[in-house]
């Protein structure tokens, strides 16, 4: 899937995956995808709240061993 | 449409037509309404530290409005310097004591179990120290932000600070104690924001 900015957020633990994932999409336009990837098992549903309450759309979220990838595209 | 003229039947057009029009209007309300979030901190301690700033910086991260009041030893969470937190052992027998090291058959020992009683752990003359610096590593290894960072992250997000005059003359603290950006007020700046609130939380 094509993105325009990602976010390591690997080793990164609750809430800071969440808050560096607000930080980098307030700096983005309407419309452009941030992959993220995380270690942070509590991250999924995470991503999944934080996507459906500030609008911002969760495209997709995948599992690779133990890291997890996610595509949010910009409200 | 005929228009009832009679008294009755044009309540009864007026009750129908409110039950049909007001559950959406309830929800386009709700939906139109930022959430907001007050949190009570009292605790100041390095455990106690985190989770009235991991919930405000989320909160925010969510678009809530988020205030924290900080009274009583919750001041200390807003010292410039906050690397003298402890975690005790006293009175909190629900801390696990694991060793942040080694191999992980020996991290995953909880040494409560096997040591001695929380009474006596208590009272050894340093094991305060050791506990904090335990709970310290182990933040360090798991990813966990340290508390200066979220609580940067929270002011940065906009989340109010309003720090308990009373408080602050009590225990003798100056403004100059605290870090910048601190509200100083009372009970009664934090009561009308916490009855909007659609959360408010004592910690």
């Amino acid at each position: 899937m094509n993105f325009d900015k990602e976010l390591d957020a690997k080793g990164l633990n609750c809430p800071l995956p969440i808050l560096r994932a607000k930080k980098a999409l307030a700096e983005m336009a309407s419309g452009q995808v941030l992959r993220i990837l995380a270690t942070d098992p509590g991250s999924v549903k995470d991503f999944a709240a934080f996507a459906k309450q500030t609008g911002n759309e969760l495209l997709s979220t995948a599992e690779k061993g133990k890291e997890f990838e996610f595509y949010i595209k910009r409200k | 449409m005929n228009m009832p003229t009679d008294q009755a039947s044009l309540d009864a057009l007026i009750r129908q037509r409110i039950d049909e029009i007001l559950p959406q209007k309830i929800e386009e309300l709700q939906a139109s309404k930022t959430p907001s979030m007050t949190i009570i901190a009292t605790k100041g301690t390095l455990d106690w530290a985190y989770p009235p700033f991991i919930l405000a910086s989320t909160a925010a991260a969510l678009g809530w409005n988020v205030s924290i009041f900080f009274t009583f030893y919750g001041l200390n969470l807003l010292k410039k310097d906050v690397s003298d937190l402890k975690v005790s052992p006293l009175g909190n027998p629900g801390m696990p004591m694991k060793m942040p090291f080694g191999p992980d058959w020996f991290k995953g020992i909880d040494w409560n179990k096997f040591l001695m009683p929380n009474i006596i752990q208590s009272n050894l003359p340093g094991f305060e120290s050791v506990a904090t610096m335990l709970m310290k590593q182990t933040i360090k290894n798991n990813g966990v932000a340290s508390i200066e960072e979220l609580r940067a992250l929270s002011q940065e997000a906009d989340v109010r600070f309003i720090g308990c005059q009373m408080t602050v003359d009590l225990f003798g603290f100056t403004h100059d104690d605290f870090i910048d950006g601190i509200e100083y007020a009372g009970a009664a700046t934090f009561l009308p924001q916490a009855q909007q609130a659609d959360v408010s939380l004592f910690m």
